[in-house]
């Protein structure tokens, strides 16, 4: 069943200079239980989009259907309850500096008026669900961004929502950190079966995480599929450019060709061909290997058959050129 | 002499603070007003705004020693006399507020605007962003301002010595400028200057103790 249904939104701000439709016709069913991955370049519209969700902004037309409710339709007492239900994680934490990590997580109970004892007791179990309960006293400026966010992480569940939307969530993290985040995420729609929306100009989060995606650009849905299908085959232009931000654009590898590999240098050090084997889920079969040692680094170039299914054979390019490796066509 | 100038300091001291709290009694639900009514505000109401700051600033623009005299039927009204501290009290007040509202507004207009989104994300309604977030997260600044707001009252209220009001401006008034007593005006005046040191020291101690943004 769909937990949350964009019908029609359409979002046009009118400025100085005439009106600017930030949103066009947008249409997009979120299953119960799905991470759903909303892409674009920035300026593409997904920061009105996340806020039109939950109402922060107020759609020119179209409706939001929540669980069943029509938001826009909601008086603004209503509509308060239901924003309970829609919890959201900033790029930027947005924690209150001047309350410890408890008191942070404290906040929407307060605001819901749970009483204190009570509202602690929550607080310490989702912190130490996102495993900072050791953290509880520190004030945010004692704490990394990922353990703000995780502290954020923990205060947007308090309320138990159904829909968790992330907006930019890992944006201002390291690479290390993102991967913590996007695991604990993970864990909590598994675990707690929270719906959860990831908005991101990151290819890397909606291919780690998101089991569907839309790709939005210039205020409309370009492309909304399954994510391995959009990263494998682009169709559209925008998400070809988001799959290839080289401007690589889309060169076509026939499958079952071969293909020279170039090692040189750190590369060498790990088992990438194993590693993209396992990552395409896909064997390969190797025709030729020269390595030499010179000077601790191996060097060397493979020529790989690569396999007969166009679709894995363009993971498996991508991949490598993703690992920064020289790879080209060999003609037989 | 010790003893006159210890009433004075007294006087000056219960002017100033009874002036400034009531100026935040009017000025601070002002401050607040302003800043939420903003047009990007958390409930704008751009009219109620654009009067509000009107007012805020004619009462700005007219010089306190003029404010002073021109609303003495006003403070007589209030008080019964124009004479003495508790007078005095009166276009204090009214001369601060205004001030008051400016700084509460300029306190507020720095808590982080995404703080207050993931609040109104949360369902907070109106006075619960003003109570639990604004006003707590802009607690250092608002006491850094109070300091400032505490030390402009202490100077206006040497100027209310003119009309009687009492207090450590109106002995240097006298003395200096009836007397010709200079000694003892420049000694007032060093006493002023101590009593402002003391307040500014404890002002910026408070605002850093109770800010956990920096521990």
């Amino acid at each position: 069943m769909a937990i949350l249904k964009l019908e029609g939104l359409t979002k046009t701000f009118e400025g100085k200079k005439g009106s600017i439709n930030a949103l066009t016709d947008i249409n997009i069913e979120i299953e119960a239980g799905e991470i759903f991955g909303i892409i674009g370049m920035s300026g593409a519209g997904k920061s009105t989009l996340v806020r039109c969700i939950n109402l922060l902004e107020k759609p020119t037309s179209g409706n939001v259907v929540f669980d069943g409710r029509e938001l826009t339709m909601l008086k603004k007492k209503e509509l308060e309850k239901e924003r309970t239900k829609i919890s959201m994680i900033f790029q930027q934490f947005n924690l209150l500096m001047q309350r410890t990590a408890l008191k942070n997580v404290c906040f929407p109970l307060e605001l819901s008026g749970v009483p204190k004892k009570e509202a602690e007791k929550k607080a310490k179990e989702l912190l130490a669900l996102v495993g900072l309960a050791d953290r509880a006293g520190s004030y945010p400026a004692q704490l990394s961004g990922g353990q703000k966010q995780r502290v954020a992480i923990a205060r947007a569940l308090a309320t138990d929502p159904k829909v968790l939307l992330c907006d930019e969530a890992t944006s201002a993290l390291d690479p290390k950190t993102t991967r913590a985040i996007l695991e604990l995420l993970k864990d909590i729609n598994r675990k707690l079966g929270i719906t959860i929306i990831i908005i991101t100009h990151e290819m890397s989060v909606v291919q780690k995480i998101c089991g569907r995606v839309a790709v939005i650009d210039g205020g409309q849905i370009a492309e909304i599929g399954v994510t391995s299908e959009i990263f494998a085959k682009p169709k559209s232009e925008a998400a070809k450019r988001l799959v290839y931000p080289d401007g690589q654009m889309e060169e076509t590898f026939a499958g079952g060709g071969l293909l020279r590999i170039v090692f040189d240098g750190p590369t060498s050090q790990q088992p990438i061909m194993a590693n993209m084997i396992l990552e395409v889920g896909e064997p390969v079969n190797i025709i030729y290997a020269s390595m030499q040692d010179i000077d601790d680094t191996a060097v060397g170039q493979m020529v790989i058959r690569m396999p007969a299914d166009d679709d894995k054979a363009g993971e498996m390019i991508k991949y490598l050129k993703k690992n920064n490796l020289k790879i080209e066509e060999v003609r037989e | 002499m010790a003893q006159m100038i210890f009433e004075g300091i007294l006087e000056t001291l219960y002017m100033t603070i009874a002036s400034t709290m009531l100026a935040y009694l009017f000025g601070l639900p002002l401050g607040v007003l302003l800043i939420v009514s903003d047009k990007n505000g958390i409930k704008p109401m751009p009219t109620l705004n654009a009067i509000i700051s009107f007012i805020v600033n004619i009462f700005r623009s007219i010089p306190f020693l003029i404010l002073l005299v021109a609303i003495i039927p006003f403070t007589r009204l209030v008080v019964g006399t124009m004479l003495g501290s508790t007078a005095a009290i009166v276009p204090l007040t009214v001369a601060a507020a205004p001030f008051v509202a400016r700084m509460v507004e300029t306190s507020l207009k720095e808590v982080d605007a995404g703080v207050v989104e993931a609040a109104e994300s949360m369902g907070a309604s109106t006075w619960q962003i003003i109570s639990k977030v604004l006003l707590p997260e802009a607690k250092p600044s608002l006491i850094t301002n109070a300091t400032v707001t505490v030390i402009t009252v202490l100077g206006y209220s040497a100027m209310a010595g003119f009309t009687g009001g009492g207090g450590l401006g109106d002995i240097a008034t006298r003395y200096g400028l009836y007397k010709f007593d200079t000694a003892t005006m420049w000694l007032v005046v060093l006493v002023i200057v101590v009593i402002v040191q003391i307040l500014q020291e404890i002002g910026l101690r408070i605002a850093k103790v109770t800010d956990n943004r920096t521990r």
